[in-house]
């Protein structure tokens, strides 16, 4: 009944042409799942923003990864990692040639691996916004409590506010995502609301997303900025001040480049001077890495919302799933690999 | 004698004394002899025969054990074929070490499982392989069925039209593995599917011999067998979601761990074409078996987007179901 309603509402638009940009890899799966952009009205876009770790993670980091592994470390990460290219080679292929990769499902899993191999040294890959920082800040603080000397993380994380204010033109309104929110709570998207940035935050089931993208576009018809919590029964508006917690006794922000979109000042993390000893660059004195990602491949292009995968030239041909070019065709996440699964219907 | 040692296998007095205290004593039947080959009665028709191989970590999980699947599958794979198992053939690799009160409750399970398909093991075979040569135990059978007459059934088979029918609901046997192996500290009440369906099979084809194909969703799940069929038989298959039965707790864990439920393994369901004009009375028939009370149609066969699966969602739109392959699921049987 819930769906029909917010149905309704989305085909009976009749205001100006709009973009809505989900900037959550699992709202973007969710979306191709339900099938939701194929009931949308011609003048509603839905775009896929920067919103999964792995996709907005860029070539350099994997070249660091690849360096460690390829100096003996351990490497511990989350599955979808593996295969994203680097430069030279993916973790994939640096395992292939004997160094050890192992996929964990919590940075937490790798600390217990690393106590429980006292002869190795173990690297866990730190990628992901606010909803995942919190495990690793828990990670190296329990390590430090712990005494722990052979863990180490290679921080990658970042943290979404900057980056929608970079966006800001890309979209009308964005469909904030469900899990950072329970993180950072509701004050941030009053902040943006203030700057003139609107939209809403949103759940996941279908019931979900289509409410969200209905009351945005109501709001988007009444003409002011707007910030509204369309996921309340896990948003409140506090967020979880713990996780926020754990993050700032643990890390700091920094900038970080965004894979296809550039440097955005203050949306990186680094470990603070408290845990420099768990730092993998410091400790392995990783050398700077210009990571070069293949020059055909647009995953920049389809982050930014400015094309759309099937016009990238690499898409479905030389980059699939199986064999993929770009982060967004690894990542089960990423906008390509989505468009891939769900949406290659022949005409 | 509490673990398996190489002279168990060496052919010597261990050797039958393994024999003689866990095949024979749970096995026990008039064919199975000490002799190099079982002598058994020709059916009157033509016979189906099929082999499969079975590794599963854990060997014991809610709603079965690695020795029941041995036996479900090969049944399975002959009952898919319309073919009545008759004779299984068992045949044991053991990884030094193993212990043996866990064979003798394996050993114990397939004996049980195959009086209840009606199915007798007539031969055997048991090696033993060094520490770390094998992981713990394979198993794998083999077994002959006779076809039961004026039956025709293939994945070729499937027709523009026919109604795509699930046996039961989907993917509770690849969950219930997820979960026992503990690597996602998810707990959640789900229970293996594994069963044998001939009895099912049988009942649908005693009412009507007009059925296209049947096959078992066994790994990969029902999503590769419509993709499979899809394939063999040039059509394309369009799905229904909110028809697809799935089991709340299943469906749950599916959700958080962002799986597929038509992805998972199924041990005891299987997919069924048949004209639709039959598909409420198959439905019907199967609801009232032990292992099928869940039966559905979920779906038809279509003429166009041959070889595709599409996927009517549960907001009215058709999306493409994703091709199997890819994904990095654990090998679960």
């Amino acid at each position: 009944m819930e769906n029909q309603k917010a149905l309704e509402r989305i085909r009976n638009y009749n205001g100006k042409p709009v973009r809505i940009m989900e900037v959550c890899g699992t709202h973007t799966h969710a979306v191709f799942q339900y099938g939701i952009r194929r009931i949308l009205p011609e003048s509603v876009r839905l775009i896929s923003g920067p919103g999964c770790p792995v996709c907005v993670t860029e070539t350099g980091y994997i070249d660091e990864a690849v360096f460690l592994a390829e100096k003996g470390a351990v490497i511990a990460t989350f599955g979808d990692l593996v295969r994203v290219p680097g430069t030279e080679k993916s973790l994939a292929g640096a395992r292939a040639e004997g160094a050890k990769v192992k996929v964990v499902y919590s940075p937490l899993d790798a600390l217990e691996y690393a106590k429980t191999h006292p002869e190795e040294q173990v690297v866990f890959l730190a990628v992901g916004f606010e909803t995942t920082a919190p495990a690793s800040c828990l990670a190296v603080k329990k390590a430090k409590r712990e005494g722990v000397k052979n863990f180490y993380l290679l921080v990658a994380n970042k943290t979404m506010d900057q980056a929608y204010r970079t966006l800001k033109d890309s979209a009308d309104a964005f469909l904030y995502p469900g899990h950072v929110s329970a993180i950072t709570g509701m004050g941030i998207y009053r902040e943006l609301m203030r700057e003139g940035i609107s939209g809403a935050v949103c759940g996941f089931t279908s019931g979900e997303i289509l409410t969200a993208l209905a009351v945005i576009l109501k709001r988007l018809e009444e003409g002011k900025p707007f910030a509204e919590n369309c996921y309340p029964r896990v948003v409140t508006e506090e967020g979880s001040p713990a996780g926020r917690a754990l993050i700032r006794e643990t890390m700091e922000p920094c900038d970080a480049v965004w894979r296809g979109i550039g440097n955005i000042p203050g949306s990186g993390l680094r470990l603070n001077s408290d845990y420099h000893a768990f730092d993998a660059r410091a400790a392995f004195r990783v050398p700077q890495m210009h990571g070069r990602p293949n020059p055909a491949c647009r995953c920049g292009d389809v982050l930014m919302g400015r094309i759309t995968p099937d016009q990238c030239p690499l898409f479905g041909k030389k980059c699939t799933p199986l064999v993929p070019v770009g982060a967004c065709m690894v990542s089960s996440e990423g906008t390509c690999s989505a468009y891939y699964k769900y949406d290659m219907l022949p005409e | 004698m509490d673990t398996i040692t190489l002279a168990h296998g060496a052919g010597g007095a261990q050797t039958s004394d393994l024999i003689t205290s866990i095949f024979r004593r749970h096995f026990d039947n008039a064919y199975l002899t000490s002799d190099d080959a079982a002598v058994l009665p020709a059916p009157s028709g033509r016979i189906a025969m099929t082999t499969d191989g079975f590794i599963v970590q854990p060997r014991f999980f809610p709603g079965g054990d690695v020795g029941r699947l041995s036996i479900c599958g090969t049944v399975n794979d002959l009952s898919c074929m319309g073919a009545r198992p008759l004779y299984l053939t068992c045949s044991f690799v053991i990884e030094e070490g193993f212990p043996v009160g866990e064979l003798d409750r394996i050993v114990s399970s397939m004996g049980e499982t195959a009086r209840e398909a009606a199915v007798v093991i007539v031969a055997g075979d048991t090696k033993v392989a060094g520490k770390g040569q094998v992981d713990g135990l394979f198993i794998t059978t083999a077994g002959v069925g006779e076809l039961l007459p004026g039956i025709d059934l293939s994945g070729k088979n499937a027709k523009p039209g026919d109604a795509v029918i699930v046996t039961g609901d989907i993917g509770r046997h690849g969950c219930a593995i997820l979960l026992a192996r503990d690597e996602f500290g998810i707990e959640a009440d789900v229970t293996s599917d594994d069963a044998p369906l001939w009895s099912a099979v049988e009942s649908v084809l005693g009412h009507t011999k007009d059925v296209h194909a049947f096959r078992d969703a066994t790994r990969g799940g029902v999503g590769t067998v419509l993709y499979e069929i899809a394939k063999e038989s040039g059509v394309g298959i369009r799905i229904d979601r909110g028809k697809i039965p799935v089991d709340p707790a299943v469906g749950g864990v599916c959700g958080m761990l962002g799986l597929e439920p038509l992805y998972l393994a199924c041990e005891g369901t299987m997919v069924c074409f048949a004209p639709a004009d039959q598909a409420d009375e198959i439905v019907r028939i199967l609801r009232k078996g032990k292992y099928t009370a869940n039966a559905a149609v979920i779906g038809e066969v279509t003429a166009d987007h041959a070889e595709r699966v599409t996927v009517r969602t549960e907001i009215g739109a058709e999306t493409l179901l994703p091709p199997p392959g890819g994904e990095l699921l654990p090998r679960i049987c």
